[in-house]
């Protein structure tokens, strides 16, 4: 191991303290036996018995869970979809124009776009819960999901789809028997931000939910305005250890699977 | 001609394979392939030969069904394919890049048009297995594409193509991708598997002496036209236009004018204060006629002194000398400036080698030895 100079080590320990300090405040305090915040009283976990407890909080969690799954999964398909018709059709008429008109919701203001959606559905006369929320998170999340399928699809290598073609498949089965398993890793991963997306929006949910459905983000946000509760730090801490779950788990089964190829490429070539 | 060479071409009652007829093809503006005829018969192993950009990848493109011609009918065993999408046709392709899918196995690549068709299991397997054999490929079956050697896949890839066994297999630059020694091994496997399987097969490449050794009849083209189809022998013996004879090996080429001197030979004047050089030609060359003639180096003779019975000969002196190892070509430049080749193959050790830098030669050559060429 390359030991580090004195500036980088600086440096680093600066950026990481700056990035993790408030985090390792929340998760500790969320063992906090005092009902205060900002007091220490010793170690427990009564915090998180009391958060499965508590049913809003609970239904809260269900809710923000299902519009999660829905939402992302709708963004998934859509988005791929506009993926594979930006990155194959070739030039036609208009075709900066669309694929800018992909892009552009992703520097929209977050209000602008609420604001705009709830506007929508209440000139439609929709009313507001679950159902809503679910086609405002897709509107947002699909773009994400474009933009990093497109960018798998643009380093693909078109000879196979004319291959699968060519071996007798019709185009939509060449689609699903080659490109779609090959850009399965961008299609995922592309799901899993559209998910994140959806699990932590507050400020297109707030817009768009109605009293019938609350997500977490938004009722976090109205109980800290009641003043912070452990039990807060509590569910933030289980979303922080979902989250690094998820992401060390997919990093971890990248890097194998890439020191894997690797290996076996460098076998290959030795056996020619 | 005897009765056992195989040569359809030659045969007026021979229905061609594949007929291209007046076939044109336009990208916008750009013309690919500009009113192009050609017939390609059954159990051929027929070469479009041409540098980048001359059309022959948008001809098998056209084969294939990934294009269609602007104007003009492909036709298929008698039936225009014009319009039959890839997925219709009984034509498979081995692509540059080999195109095998990385996430199935050896096996299963090769088991992926067999499916296609809804073949029963054991046709399957029995399919799969003789593809397998026929490019010794078995102990790898089980292996994903990353797993094996570039040689191994390209064996795939013409697995894969020919496993559906279809009437035509085209073939894109399939060797570009191997070192050369490889390449060599896999032009005489390629020439086994296509005599084995009695398939027609039409390959593109950019490289002459793949076309020369694979291919029984070789097309010349460029800038989307046929310059010559024909034999590798006749391609090279006898071109027909200087960019044939040019794109063909090596090869000298003296320009001049002709004077008709005898029953098919013509007498050249080329150079000012040279002796004309006399050439043999079938065609026909009017007096004043502006001419070609290409000579090939290795029938261009060098030699100290004058040959007494040589019709041609040219005296110069040696500018430089590229030693090969089996052959030797010299650069020989005449008075006049012009530089001519002549090869020999050294079949003495190269320290005893007659001629060095600087020194004045003779080179001749005989009545036959170059083609007249007009244009």
């Amino acid at each position: 191991m390359r030991r580090l100079s004195w500036f980088n080590t600086v440096s680093l320990t600066l950026g990481f303290a700056f990035l993790y300090i408030p985090m390792v405040i929340l998760i500790i305090y969320s063992f906090n036996e005092s009902k205060l915040v900002t007091v220490w009283a010793g170690f427990s976990t009564k915090w998180y018995g009391e958060l499965l407890q508590d049913e809003a909080f609970l239904s809260a969690a269900w809710v923000t869970l299902k519009v999660a799954v829905m939402s992302s999964t709708i963004a998934t398909v859509l988005g791929t979809m506009a993926a594979y018709v930006m990155v194959r059709s070739g030039r036609f008429l208009g075709r900066t124009l669309f694929s800018g008109m992909i892009y552009a919701p992703l520097v929209m203001p977050e209000v602008i776009t609420g604001l705009s959606l709830l506007l929508l559905f209440i000139g439609i006369g929709l009313d507001r819960g679950v159902f809503t929320i679910v086609l405002a998170h897709t509107t947002f999340a699909m773009c994400y999901v474009s933009v990093v399928v497109s960018s798998r699809l643009v380093t693909f290598d078109k000879s196979l789809e004319e291959a699968a073609l060519d071996l007798g498949c019709t185009p939509a089965e060449a689609f699903r028997l080659v490109t779609l398993p090959i850009i399965a890793p961008a299609v995922i991963s592309g799901w899993l931000l559209a998910f994140t997306l959806s699990l932590d929006d507050l400020v297109i949910a707030s817009f768009t939910s109605g009293p019938s459905a609350t997500t977490l983000p938004i009722k976090i946000f109205s109980a800290v305005r009641l003043g912070v509760s452990p039990e807060i730090n509590a569910l933030s801490t289980v979303m922080i250890g979902i989250v690094a779950i998820g992401v060390i788990t997919a990093s971890l089964v990248t890097k194998t699977q890439k020191v894997r190829q690797q290996r076996d490429e460098q076998e290959a070539a030795r056996a020619q | 001609m005897h009765a056992t060479t195989f040569a359809p071409w030659e045969d007026p009652e021979a229905k061609p394979l594949i007929r291209f007829q007046n076939v044109t093809k336009r990208f916008g503006t750009f013309t690919a392939i500009d009113n192009l005829s050609l017939d390609i018969y059954e159990r051929e192993f027929f070469a479009l030969l041409g540098p980048s950009g001359c059309g022959k990848t948008t001809m098998m493109r056209m084969l294939g069904g990934f294009e269609n011609p602007t104007e003009g009918r492909i036709e298929l065993s008698g039936q225009d394919i014009s319009g039959v999408p890839p997925n219709k046709r009984a034509v498979n392709m081995m692509f540059q890049s080999y195109a095998l899918f990385p996430h199935l196995s050896v096996w299963d690549n090769i088991a992926f048009g067999l499916r296609r068709d809804r073949m029963p299991k054991i046709d399957l397997e029995n399919r799969v297995a003789e593809m397998l054999k026929l490019t010794r490929l078995e102990k790898f079956a089980k292996r994903k594409p990353h797993q094996i050697s570039g040689g191994q896949r390209q064996r795939v890839a013409l697995a894969r193509s020919l496993a559906k066994a279809p009437k035509l297999l085209l073939l894109d630059e399939p060797l570009g991708a191997l070192d050369k020694k490889l390449r060599q091994d896999t032009q005489f496997e390629l020439m086994d598997i296509q005599e084995k399987t009695g398939t027609t097969f039409v390959i593109v490449t950019h490289d002459q002496e793949e076309a020369m050794t694979v291919a029984s009849r070789v097309a010349v083209m460029d800038e989307g036209r046929l310059m010559q189809v024909a034999t590798p022998d006749r391609i090279y013996e006898t071109p027909d236009s200087v960019y044939v004879a040019d794109f063909i090996g090596d090869v000298n080429i003296i320009e001049g004018t002709a004077t008709p001197d005898g029953q098919d030979t013509y007498r050249i004047d080329w150079a000012e204060g040279q002796e004309p050089i006399r050439a043999t030609s079938a065609h026909p060359f009017a007096t004043g006629d502006r001419c070609y003639l290409a000579i090939r180096p290795e029938k261009v003779t060098i030699s100290a002194d004058r040959p007494e019975a040589a019709i041609n000969a040219v005296k110069g002196k040696v500018l430089d000398i590229a030693y090969l190892g089996n052959i030797s070509t010299y650069h020989v430049e005449l008075p006049s400036g012009t530089v001519i080749k002549a090869q020999t193959a050294n079949t003495r050790r190269i320290s005893r080698r007659s001629f060095t830098w600087e020194d004045s030669v003779w080179l001749s050559w005989t009545v036959t030895g170059g083609v007249l060429l007009a244009e």
